[in-house]
């Protein structure tokens, strides 16, 4: 990973040194707000939901401390390549005994360090603040301010289809994932047989779906729209086709659907195992 | 070579004896024998998948034998045999024949450099054309060319192979034939093993390449458990690759931390080693340290496979938790075995090529041991959503972002070396630049894998895919090219056409960032990886790094057609030290005779004394005869 | 090698062999587990396209029929009464698709006991032996026949364990003991639409969803509709 940097990069006392700086300086302060007014909108995930507003601002916040850094190798290497060429045809000649200088190196080891440490610590905040919308296995730490009265949705993944349960609901299942609007939502993702990966594209969710085990992630709805679920974890064969549409409905259509959705499980109610966070159904090694 | 009049062996005599062919024969020999020895040995009831008459543990006898007899047919047992008999210690072995010794056993440190370098860029294309293929399956979203099965395999077949092969990629070909050299020295600590990681490497490659026999396999490169269990037995073959490139790699690393810290020559201190030599050291740490890890990991995939354990099968009281960390423990520091090398060759070339010193030697070892050892801190950012203990995710989002920082060290101590330097744009320096940009671009990418919210969408998408590439391929392989420009002509003794050596840098180039560019943007938008079909709003993207890809592919070639004139038709001599290098393999003819140096040389200086007064870096007179 | 006239034949000759090669290689990877397409006859009644499918599944394929004799697999049945082991089939957009399917082989339960409930089909019922039902004991899935695409799947009731003259390999004749499930479904848009079987009924495999559970051509293949 390469490192970030506000340094000058050229002993000081020297002209061609300082027209580099400026030229960065100039060049950074120009590219930067045109990045996070161009750029910046239009940067994945999405607002659907606030977890991905969150990766948003945090994705938008790396983007425009990557431009100056962008902007310092595009000016230092056209500057260097274009002004220090050697001559053609002429003889080798060899350039000044420069080693080191410690001053530059001292400057570029502690600005680097820092704009590492506030990278990480900025994550930190964004990823504890509510959860970012990733999974969090079994013992979660980081919750969104609600997330007592949230909206309990089991996410089961098996070869090769995703299904999902509303303990809510009565324990019921359907292989359609529908949510309502300006809900707070705590998804509880796990698998039947290997390790699957739910990914809610635009809520900018996503969690390993892992046997055995409870891996809990918080999403914050906002309004209605249909988003796309994708495995995100090699799972054999069908693994690409592991996909379905999933929908934001308002809380009255949720009610609806709700009551349909029940009324079409009851058949098999009775057969589907009770609701848990997670399964180990037999046979594990089916034989003949 | 004798001096005395013999009459020259009739042809086929020169095929006979422990060589290459005896190799493969002997192998053939060895599978069978494990094939059926493994049925007679095994019942049902002991293999896992004796219900359905599949017999893995004879898959398994079948390659460990096949191998066997591969490397007792190359005559690897015949030392150890003739030890353990009484006969007296020797060290040389096949050195002095023609072109036979690249087929067989040989000790000299040169030969096993350029066998390397013809066996990982075989594999090498072997690979890239699983790329092509599965770049071709990617044009149409709706349209299968290959079966969704066989997909699995070829996405499959060009990671393992890649990362496999490409491990030694650097460190085989040009760490082997060079840093003996460097260090004035006249061959490696450990002659015979070093040859043995070669031909181990190539039985690898084989025993991965039948997978196709076997029905494949459809875990990726990173062979993840519980679908490993459940999977054919072209799995095997998976693991025994990586068991073979595991030991394979960690033999390397030995021989190369052996070398350098006990056969360095008179006057050369730790400073004023080349700075190659130091990101030899730093990745053959990782080499020794993170293989054997691997090796672990997947005998307990064979394990889990064959004797019916449950490792890694959650049911029974094992976790899939288990593999994918002993995976990543090898894992992280693997992709930094891939990439430290190409620091220490863009270091290494850049003084040569602006005529000025290494700027900030210090900083840049530093750099290549900080990234060395932060590399092993840094391995659950792959896990960040799998459902890890969550209290861990910040520290390890701080210690991956704190691998920026060694890492920038050589951004600036390159940046500051071309600085008021007379820059050559050479071919290999060509290279070395577009490594600054690829970089550049992948470590960028890498920070935003690294931080955790990022990553919750990026994760096993196609962002990180383009960010592995980026900073793999073009990173490694850029260097690997400019590796191989700027010492082929030593190696050899031949130059590379220039001309079309330009027009494969920029082609590559070009293409290369025309390929993998899109691939950020289709992981953001919801690609995940290795999938065989997409949404189809995606299919303008993906055509466009098809095609990219296939001109790419073509870039490649071009370069395939300029060794194959360069060296077998025009063969125009290269002078010894083409690049007016300072360094001292530039100071011998080209190729480099058997013997390396006439006398030990003795350093004085380290080998960036551009600018400052001439220092003496060869060989006085008086210099010692050198042990053999 | 001393002339230029040799040197090239060799480059050449090698050229030759390494396209050889790789055009092996790729054939061998295109035909691999895959399955060729079976494009299903098409009836018009009233103008409007009718397809009749009559597919079977087995508990064992036999060496005739794959070089996997003790996998399992869905067959297919062409105009001339041949059954043949193709996944692939191709029908006629916005259709109506008749299936009779043929089960020979045993119950091993599902994984999930959700997906023993019909769906997607035309009235969500399916027809088992002349009964129509809306819900199968999982208990009993022998195989499933699902479309995740269309959101269709059904259950397929097995073969009692007790029940006399098993068929051994396909093809099975329809005097040994056997299950009839009859449906009907709709095709809607054109496309590329996975079907599986959600069962994990391949025995041996850890979790039963290895081998044919994995490979099209057994227990796994396409709907192209065009």
């Amino acid at each position: 990973m390469t490192a970030e940097t506000n340094t000058p990069p050229a002993p000081a006392a020297d002209n061609q040194g300082r027209f580099v700086v400026i030229a960065w300086l100039v060049l950074s302060a120009v590219a930067t707000p045109l990045v996070a007014i161009f750029l910046g909108p239009i940067i994945p995930p999405g607002n659907a939901t606030v977890q991905g507003q969150g990766q948003v601002f945090d994705n938008q916040v790396m983007t425009a401390l990557a431009t100056p850094i962008v902007c310092l190798l595009v000016v230092y290497f056209a500057y260097t390549l274009a002004t220090f060429r050697a001559r053609r045809g002429a003889e080798l000649v060899d350039g000044p005994p420069l080693r080191e200088h410690h001053g530059i190196q001292v400057v570029w080891i502690i600005v680097t360090g820092i704009m590492v440490l506030f990278l990480a610590g900025f994550g930190t905040y964004e990823l504890l603040k509510d959860g970012a919308g990733g999974g969090q296995g079994p013992n979660a730490i980081a919750f969104p301010p609600n997330h007592k009265n949230a909206l309990e949705v089991q996410v089961i993944g098996q070869q090769w289809e995703f299904t999902y349960r509303y303990p809510s609901l009565g324990g019921m299942e359907s292989s359609q994932l529908v949510l309502p609007a300006n809900t707070d939502v705590e998804l509880h993702v796990t698998s039947l047989d290997v390790i699957h990966s739910f990914w809610a594209v635009e809520l900018g969710v996503k969690a390993d779906a892992n046997p055995g085990v409870d891996n809990v992630a918080y999403v914050e709805t906002r309004d209605p729209l249909t988003f796309h679920v994708r495995c995100a974890e090699l799972c054999g064969l069908w693994h690409g086709y592991m996909f379905n549409n999933g929908r934001i409905v308002s809380q009255s259509d949720f009610q609806t659907w709700a009551t349909q959705a029940q009324k079409q499980y009851a058949p098999i109610a009775k057969y589907v195992p009770k609701y848990s966070h997670t399964y180990l159904p037999d046979p594990q090694r089916r034989a003949g | 070579m004798s001096s005395i009049a013999v009459a020259t062996p009739p042809v086929w005599r020169r095929f006979v004896g422990f060589n290459m062919l005896t190799g493969i024969v002997l192998g053939v020999v060895g599978w069978y024998a494990g094939w059926y020895g493994g049925h007679g040995v095994v019942g049902p009831s002991i293999d896992y998948f004796g219900d359905v008459d599949y017999n893995e543990i004879s898959v398994y006898l079948a390659y460990i034998g096949g191998v066997i007899g591969f490397l007792a047919g190359l005559g690897f047992l015949n030392y150890p045999i003739a030890r353990l008999r009484g006969y007296p210690p020797s060290l040389r072995e096949k050195e002095t024949e023609g072109i036979g010794r690249y087929f067989s056993l040989c000790t000299d440190h040169k030969v096993v450099g350029i066998q390397y370098l013809w066996g990982v860029g075989l594999f090498f294309f072997i690979a890239g054309l699983n790329a092509m293929l599965i770049r071709f399956e990617l044009l149409r979203p709706n349209h299968q060319v290959f079966p969704a099965g066989t997909y699995l395999t070829l996405v499959g077949l060009h990671g393992t192979m890649m990362m496999g092969i490409m491990t030694s990629g650097i460190l085989g070909p040009f760490a082997n034939y060079l840093v003996p050299l460097m260090i004035g020295a006249r061959r490696m600590a450990f002659p015979r093993i070093e040859s043995l990681t070669f031909w181990m490497l190539m039985a690898a490659g084989a025993v991965l390449e039948t997978t196709i026999f076997f029905g494949g396999f459809p875990t990726g490169w990173t062979g993840y458990a519980p679908l490993a269990n459940q999977a054919n037995p072209g799995m095997d073959n998976y693991i025994l690759f990586f068991a073979l490139v595991g030991i394979s790699m960690c033999l390397l690393g030995v021989n190369m931390l052996a070398t350098i810290v006990t056969m360095r020559a008179p006057g050369l201190t730790w400073t004023r080693l080349p700075i190659f030599v130091w990101g030899v050291i730093s990745t053959a740490i990782l080499n020794v340290l993170a293989a054997p890890v691997l090796v672990a990991a997947l005998g307990m995939a064979a394990l889990d496979r064959t004797a019916q354990t449950n490792f890694y099968v959650t049911a029974a009281g094992g976790s899939s938790y288990l593999y994918q960390n002993l995976f990543w423990v090898f894992g992280h520091p693997e992709v930094y075995i891939l990439a430290l090398p190409g620091f220490g060759i863009v270091l290494e070339l850049l003084p040569v090529f602006s005529r000025k010193p290494l700027w900030g030697y210090r900083l840049s070892v530093a750099g290549l041991l900080g990234v060395s050892l932060l590399s092993w801190f840094v391995w659950q950012h792959h896990l960040f959503v799998s459902g890890m203990n969550g209290d861990l995710r910040p520290f390890y989002m701080l210690s991956t972002e704190l691998i920026s920082i060694p890492t920038g060290f050589t951004f600036i101590c390159g940046m500051m070396t071309i600085w008021r330097g007379h820059i050559r744009f050479t071919v290999p320096m060509l290279f070395c630049l577009a490594w600054f940009f690829n970089f550049l671009i992948g470590g960028l990418s890498g920070v935003f894998l690294s931080d955790t919210p990022s990553d919750v969408t990026t994760h096993g998408s196609f962002f990180s895919m383009a960010h592995f590439h980026y900073t793999i391929m073009g990173g490694l392989v850029f260097t690997f090219f400019a590796a191989i420009y700027y010492w082929v002509p030593k190696m050899f003794g031949y130059k590379l056409h220039e001309g079309m050596a330009k027009i494969h840098f920029w082609t590559m180039f070009v293409f290369f960032n025309s390929t993998f560019a899109p691939l950020f943007a289709i992981g953001f938008l919801g690609q995940p990886r290795r999938v065989v079909t997409y949404p189809s709003g995606l299919q303008f993207l993906n055509d466009w790094a098809s095609v990219s890809a296939f001109l790419l592919g073509c870039s490649m070639l071009l370069f395939l057609w300029n060794l194959v004139y360069s060296l077998v038709f025009a063969k125009v001599p290269a002078e010894a030290n083409p690049w007016g290098s300072k360094s001292i393999e530039f100071q011998l003819p080209s190729p480099v005779p058997v013997h390396n140096f006439d006398r030990i040389p003795v350093f004085s200086s380290d080998p960036y004394g551009y600018g400052e007064p001439a220092r003496p870096l060869t060989i006085p007179a008086g210099a010692p005869a050198g042990r053999d | 090698m001393r002339t230029v006239g040799g040197k090239l034949l060799l480059t050449a000759a090698v050229v030759l062999a390494g396209g050889l090669l790789i055009g092996f290689y790729v054939a061998k990877l295109s035909t691999e587990a895959g399955s060729a397409a079976y494009t299903v006859p098409v009836q018009n009644e009233n103008g409007h396209p009718v397809v009749n499918m009559e597919i079977m599944t087995v508990a064992a394929i036999g060496p005739n029929l794959s070089p996997n004799p003790d996998w399992v697999s869905y067959l297919i049945k062409d105009t001339s009464g041949q059954w043949r082991r193709e996944t692939v089939w191709k029908l006629p957009a916005n259709a109506t698709v008749h299936v009779t399917i043929y089960n020979f082989d045993g119950a091993s339960a599902l994984r999930n006991n959700y997906l023993a409930r019909p769906h997607g089909m035309v009235g969500n019922h399916i027809t088992v032996d002349g009964k129509t039902v809306n819900s199968i004991n999982p208990d009993d899935a022998s195989h499933t026949f699902a479309v995740p695409q269309l959101d269709m799947i059904l259950a397929i009731p097995g073969v009692a364990d007790d029940a006399k003259n098993q068929c051994d390999i396909a093809p099975c004749p329809m005097s040994t003991a056997h299950r009839t499930i009859s449906f009907t479904f709709h095709t809607k848009a054109p496309g590329h639409y996975r079907w599986q079987c959600f069962v994990p009924c391949a025995a041996g495999w850890i979790d039963g969803f290895g081998g044919p559970m994995q490979t099209i051509g057994y227990m796994d293949g396409f709907l192209d509709i065009t």
